[in-house]
């Protein structure tokens, strides 16, 4: 399909495409080992949190939470945000993003842009400050409506209802699912579904591993797991370090063109992980990842170019996924 | 050789400020223990008193989240690299913000706000 009447109505449907080049090399008569990219950052704002910001937005409306006018306020380190930011503005709704300060200059002009109000939290102060930043804007504006990405099952069901069974689509053979895990939402949906019809499937999660600024945490119980992670629906998670993150987002490019965000890195490298466990077993395997956004909004960090430790110098202490 | 592992900024204070030390182990389990002997008080900050890993707590061996390994039953070997972290999600933002609007959430739209 390439004719859609409005921007909201293009999201979704993107490619599935072959990784020939990174795929790893088998040996002559073993069966082969493919990976394969969905390219979400062909949604209309360039990330997959297009279709769990639409699901959103939708379920409000038709619980009656939203009405024409309102005002969304949602905590999001970026993609959430733009995506909420250009559904607020077709829909006709105010978007306020309560969003760290130590996320790249990109993110916040393409917000403004789109229109949407920044309220920035500290990053140095860690949790508390946040906690402290979001207890008072909820507070002050009891009226303003919370998707709350993290807890909002519609974020799943995006990927439920369309993520899955675009993949299964397109690769009926699929034998690993691959994700970045944040809000969870994405793995959750897409993860369920394939479960449900693909047996044996293996559903990986790829987690970043920030530098310690970010888990500057003051005692354990301050930590947080999202209210949409159910651990029963992956398979294995791995954490992936900024070092690994940035040499398989420079890997990407350099081998087979594909320009990506520093998150998709840290997803290949747990994709080609298990990629090349299963060429050691001598298994048949068609691992698809995802590819959560392009590589534009990151440029400003610095860490395309350069060596692999002044990437990892530049990227210390910011959220690059 | 021994097991190398890493230990975040929050844990520190059993570790004498010490990043990364050094311990032994079958599994996860036993590894905890042998730390505990040397870091008095580390081992009850990951796990329970009923003997489950801390919610708040992921531990990866060679950057694999143990809980998919077998949790405290997970197999070490020699040379292996753990690494402890507090859970956060979704970027920074996600854990510090989410659990004060989670709250909120579930108090509905118009109550007032009381977290901790």
């Amino acid at each position: 399909m390439t004719r859609y009447d409005s921007l909201l109505d293009a999201c979704g449907g993107t490619p599935l495409v072959g990784l020939p080049r990174l795929s790893p090399t088998v040996p002559e008569g073993a069966p082969p080992v493919r990976l394969w990219a969905k390219l979400e950052d062909r949604n209309p704002t360039g990330s997959v949190k297009d279709r769990a910001a639409m699901f959103m937005v939708r379920a409000a409306e038709e619980a009656g939470r939203l009405r024409p006018g309102d005002t969304i306020l949602e905590p999001t380190s970026g993609n959430t945000g733009i995506s909420l930011a250009m559904v607020a503005k077709l829909r006709g709704y105010r978007l306020v993003c309560v969003m760290p300060e130590n996320v790249s200059a990109e993110r916040v002009q393409l917000l403004r842009m789109y229109g949407a109000e920044i309220i920035f939290s500290p990053a140095a102060g860690g949790s508390n400050q946040a906690v402290a930043t979001a207890k008072q804007i909820a507070a002050e504006h009891p009226d303003w409506v919370m998707l709350f990405q993290y807890g909002n099952e519609a974020n799943a069901r995006a990927h439920y209802e369309t993520t899955g069974p675009e993949l299964l689509h397109d690769l009926p053979s699929i034998t690993h699912f691959v994700a970045g895990l944040g809000t969870t939402g994405t793995l959750m949906g897409t993860g369920r579904y394939l479960r449900e019809k693909v047996e044996g499937i293996q559903i990986i999660a790829a987690e970043p591993r920030y530098g310690e600024l970010v888990y500057g945490l003051r005692n354990i119980d301050e930590g947080y797991v999202p209210e949409l992670y159910d651990a029963t629906v992956l398979t294995r998670r791995f954490s992936v370090g900024t070092r690994d993150a940035v040499l398989r987002t420079r890997q990407l490019v350099e081998v087979e063109g594909l320009f990506v965000g520093f998150s998709t890195g840290a997803v290949l490298h747990a994709a080609l992980a298990v990629a090349h466990q299963a060429v050691r077993d001598g298994r048949r395997a068609d691992v698809a990842f995802v590819v959560s956004d392009g590589g534009w909004k990151y440029l400003s960090t610095g860490a395309y170019g350069g060596t692999l430790a002044d990437a990892e110098e530049a990227l210390e202490g910011q959220l690059w996924a | 050789m021994a097991i190398e592992v890493r230990i975040p900024t929050i844990l520190r204070s059993y570790t004498g400020g010490a990043k990364v030390v050094e311990g032994s182990g079958d599994t996860l389990d036993d590894l905890l223990t042998d730390l505990d002997s040397r870091h008095s008080g580390l081992r009850g900050r990951l796990v329970t008193e009923a003997g489950a890993l801390h919610r708040f707590v992921n531990v990866y061996v060679n950057d694999e989240d143990v809980r998919f390994l077998g949790a405290l039953d997970a197999k070490l070997s020699d040379g292996d690299s753990v690494t402890i972290l507090p859970a956060v999600a979704g970027g920074a933002f996600g854990f510090a913000a989410a659990a004060a609007i989670a709250q909120h959430a579930a108090t509905g739209r118009r109550a007032p706000v009381t977290v901790g």
